[in-house]
C-alpha cells in the first residue's frame, strides 16, 4: 500500500498539467424526511463519527411589511445525517442567523460552523447543535428597495481592518484553533481571529495580484498552518503562511470555487472547477493535488446525471478517497468514491 | 477624589478631540469590582436558541424576562433558578424588533419594539395586554423604505423606534424615543401625554439627544437617560428639566438603578460591533455609581467567550450584588455576583421590599 502511494506520488511528479483521470463512482446516500428537499446545496461536511451536516438554501429570506423597517428572516436549513444516510435531525430552526447558507465546515472536536452570506455571520454551534460562539453581526434591516452592497464604513473590497463581514463565503481552522474566515464575496479578504474569537488580523482586498482576490470563496488550512485559498474569477489558490503572507500560486486547475484538505500525515487538496450556475459545458471536473500544487488526477464533468456535478459549492474530504460534494445547481449531495 | 476623577475625565476629553469615535469616549479611573460569572444559569429549551438579547428584566419573585431577537422577537420567562418557565406574546403584533424589557413595581410586563414603534404594558402572567403606547406602522404602506434626510416631526402619540420605559413612584411612564426621533417623553399613568425634552432633531446641547437609547427613574423621580451616541448620561428632574450629565463612563449604551433604601446606577461601556484590533481593550466593562455620578469601581471585560461581554445591551440590577446581563453579538445573557461590595449597601436579596 505505501509502495503503492510512492509509486502514484512519483507518477504525481512527473505528469504533465494534463492530469490523469481519477475513476470514481457516486452515490447519494442522504434521505430527508417526508416533503422536505434540499434546495442549493451549499456546504457539506464530515464529523468524526462520519455524521453529515448540510446547510442549504431551501427557503426564501422573508421581509416584514408594517415595521419601522425591513427586516428578513429566515431561508436556510442545518440537516444532520448518521453514517448511512439516515435522517437524524435538522439544527437551528429556530436560529437568528440562518438566512442563505454558504458553507457549513465541522472542526477538530466536532464543532459545527455556519457560514452565512445574507446574515454576513460565522457561527460556531457545540456538537449538540448549541450556539459557542458568534462571529460578524446580522445586519438589523435592509434597504427598501435595495441598495448595492456597501460594506459597513468602507466599500467592499477595501480591505478593511474589522472583524464584519460582507458576505463572507467560507471557514477553516489551524491545529491551534485559530480561525480564518474567508470573507468573501463582499468583501475580498481572509479574517484571522484567535480560538477565542479576538479579531487579529485581515488580509486582502479586491484585485488580480498576489495577496488579492477576485472572491475569497473557499479556505482550508493544512496541518502546518499555511492557508489556501480559493480566489475563485482568477483562476488560482493562493497559498498564505500562517500570519498572511503571500507564499505561492496554485494554478491550471480551472476556476476553483470549493476547496477541501484532507487530514492525516498525507494531506491532499481537493479543488473543484465547478461550473458556472448558467453553464454545463464548461468546467465541473474536480482535481486532487499535491499541497505543493503537483497535480495528482481530477475527475468528473458538468452535468445533471449521477457521476456530473452541478456548480459544487462545498467539499468533504476527512476520509481522503470519499468525498461529499454539495451541488448548488443540483440541489442535491453526491457520495463520491475514489479508486 | 472626586476631582481626580473629574481631571482624568478632563484629560480623557481632551485626548478624544471631540471625535464621536466610541472608543474615545472617556473614562474615570475606577476600581476593579471582585465578581464572579454564574455559568450555565440559564436553560434554555432542547433544541430552541436566544437570539440578540436586547432586554433582560426580573420581577419581584426573581423571574427573569427576556425580550431578543430570534427569527421573530420573542419575549421568554425563566424562573429565579435560570429555568425556562414560557414563552409569552408568542405571535404577538407588537414584537418585531425587540429593544427593551421592563418589570414595573406592580410585576406588569413592559415591552419596547423598534420594529413596531409600540411599548406594551402587559399583565404580570404575560396573557394580558393592558396598554400600547404608540402606533405600528401600517402594512398598506409596503415595505418601509429607509428614510433619507431629517427625521419626521415628532408626534405625542407616535414613536419613532422607541429604546426604553421606565415609571416613577408614582406611575408615570417616561419613554426614551429613540432612533429617529431625539427625546425622552413623560406619559401619565393612564397614558396621557404630559411632556417632553428633546425633538425628532439630534444635538448635543442641554435638552438635547443623539440616541436616547435606555433610561431609568430613582426613588426621587429623577430621570436618567443614556445618550448614546453624545458618549453621556443626562439626569433631568421630574418634569424633565436638565439636571446634570455624566460623562466619564465610556459609551452610554444603557443605564439600571438598583432596587432598596440605596439606590446605585449601573452603566456599560459596551463595545460596539466592528471593533477595530485592540479596541476591546477600552472598552465592555460596567461601572458600578452612585447616583450622585461618583463612580464606585467596575467589572467584567469585553470578550466573545462568557463571562466576556459582547455588546451588552441592557441589565437587570434589582439586586445591586446580583446583575443578569444581555448582549447583543452573542446571543446571550449572564448572571453575574459581585462580591466583596456589601460594605456599599445592604443586599437586598432578604430586604423588606421597597415602598409600593
Amino acid at each position: 500500500m505505501k509502495r503503492l502511494a510512492l509509486l502514484l506520488l512519483a507518477a504525481a511528479c512527473i505528469l504533465p498539467a494534463s492530469a490523469q483521470e481519477i475513476s470514481y463512482d457516486t452515490s447519494q446516500p442522504l434521505t430527508l424526511p417526508k416533503d422536505t428537499f434540499f434546495g442549493q446545496a451549499m456546504g457539506v461536511a464530515t464529523n468524526s463519527k462520519g455524521h453529515v451536516f448540510v446547510y442549504t438554501r431551501n427557503g426564501e429570506p422573508t421581509v416584514t411589511l408594517g415595521g419601522s423597517r425591513a427586516f428578513a428572516h429566515g431561508g436556510s436549513s442545518l440537516y444532520e445525517f448518521d453514517a448511512n444516510g439516515k435522517f437524524v435531525r435538522q439544527i437551528g430552526q429556530q436560529m437568528y442567523g440562518l438566512l442563505a447558507a454558504e458553507a457549513v465546515r465541522v472542526d477538530a472536536q466536532d464543532n459545527i460552523w455556519l457560514v452565512d452570506r445574507y446574515s454576513n455571520m460565522v457561527i460556531k454551534l457545540d456538537p449538540d447543535g448549541r450556539v459557542a460562539m458568534l462571529l460578524g453581526r446580522k445586519p438589523e434591516s435592509v434597504d427598501v428597495p435595495s441598495t448595492p452592497d456597501m460594506g459597513r464604513g468602507s466599500p467592499p473590497g477595501a480591505g478593511q481592518q474589522s472583524d464584519l463581514f460582507q458576505s463572507p463565503a467560507d471557514v477553516a481552522f489551524d491545529a491551534q484553533g485559530n480561525i480564518f474566515v474567508a470573507d468573501g464575496l463582499g468583501n475580498a479578504r481572509v479574517a484571522k481571529f484567535t480560538r477565542d474569537g479576538v479579531f487579529v488580523k485581515s488580509w486582502g482586498a479586491r484585485g488580480t495580484g498576489e495577496g488579492q482576490f477576485k472572491q475569497a470563496h473557499s479556505i482550508a488550512v493544512d496541518a502546518a498552518g499555511n492557508v489556501y485559498v480559493a480566489d475563485t474569477g482568477n483562476s488560482r489558490i493562493q497559498v498564505f503562511d500562517n500570519d498572511g503572507n503571500f507564499k505561492r500560486a496554485i494554478t491550471n486547475i480551472g476556476d476553483p470555487m470549493a476547496i477541501c484538505i484532507t487530514p492525516g500525515p498525507h494531506q491532499y487538496i481537493y479543488a473543484s472547477n465547478s461550473n458556472p450556475i448558467d453553464d454545463l459545458d464548461r468546467g465541473g471536473d474536480i482535481y486532487k493535488l499535491e499541497l505543493d500544487g503537483t497535480l495528482a488526477g481530477h475527475f468528473g464533468r458538468a452535468g445533471k446525471l449521477p457521476r456530473e456535478f452541478g456548480t459544487v459549492m462545498g467539499v468533504d474530504c476527512r476520509k481522503p478517497n470519499q468525498l461529499y460534494v454539495a451541488e448548488a445547481g443540483n440541489w442535491r449531495v453526491q457520495k463520491v468514491d475514489l479508486h | 477624589m472626586k476631582s481626580h476623577l473629574a481631571a482624568a475625565a478632563v484629560v480623557a476629553l481632551l485626548l478624544s478631540g471631540g471625535q464621536a469615535w466610541p472608543q474615545s469616549a472617556a473614562t474615570a479611573v475606577a476600581p476593579d469590582l471582585p465578581y464572579e460569572a454564574v455559568p450555565g444559569f440559564f436553560k434554555v429549551p432542547k433544541g430552541d436558541y436566544l437570539g440578540e438579547l436586547q432586554g433582560v428584566a426580573t420581577n419581584s419573585k426573581g423571574h427573569i424576562f427576556a425580550f431578543f431577537r430570534g427569527p421573530r422577537t420573542r419575549l421568554w420567562e425563566f424562573d429565579q433558578n435560570g429555568n425556562f418557565v414560557k414563552e409569552i406574546g408568542k405571535g404577538y403584533y407588537g414584537f418585531m424588533f425587540a429593544h427593551s424589557v421592563r418589570v414595573d413595581r406592580d410585576d406588569n410586563i413592559w415591552t419596547v419594539d423598534e420594529g413596531t414603534n409600540v411599548v406594551t404594558k402587559f399583565d404580570p402572567t404575560g396573557s394580558k395586554v393592558l396598554m400600547v403606547i404608540g402606533h405600528r406602522p401600517d402594512q398598506a404602506d409596503g415595505p418601509y423604505a429607509t428614510p433619507k434626510g431629517p427625521n419626521p416631526p415628532d408626534g405625542k402619540y407616535t414613536l419613532c423606534r422607541p429604546t426604553d420605559v421606565a415609571w416613577d413612584p408614582q406611575g408615570n411612564i417616561f419613554i426614551s424615543d429613540g432612533y429617529c426621533n431625539n427625546r425622552v417623553v413623560k406619559y401619565d399613568r393612564n397614558g396621557r401625554y404630559l411632556t417632553q425634552s428633546g425633538s425628532e432633531k439630534p444635538g448635543k446641547g442641554e435638552n438635547e439627544y443623539n440616541l436616547p437609547h435606555g433610561l431609568q427613574v430613582d426613588h426621587d423621580g429623577n430621570v436618567y437617560v443614556a445618550d448614546r451616541t453624545n458618549n453621556r448620561y443626562v439626569v433631568l428632574d421630574n418634569n424633565l428639566k436638565w439636571r446634570t450629565a455624566y460623562t466619564n463612563v465610556g459609551t452610554a449604551w444603557s443605564a439600571c438603578i438598583s432596587e432598596g433604601p440605596h439606590q446605585y446606577l449601573f452603566v456599560s461601556n459596551s463595545n460596539p460591533n466592528g471593533n477595530a484590533p485592540g479596541s476591546w481593550a477600552k472598552t465592555g466593562q460596567i461601572y458600578k455609581m452612585e447616583l450622585n455620578g461618583t463612580v464606585l469601581g467596575k467589572f467584567g471585560h469585553a470578550g466573545k467567550q462568557a463571562p466576556g461581554f459582547q455588546v451588552v445591551h441592557m441589565m437587570d440590577c434589582r439586586d445591586p450584588n446580583a446583575l443578569i446581563v444581555g448582549e447583543i453579538e452573542s446571543w446571550r445573557m449572564q448572571k453575574f455576583v459581585l462580591r466583596g461590595t456589601e460594605a456599599a449597601g445592604p443586599r437586598a436579596s432578604g430586604r423588606k421590599k421597597g415602598s409600593r
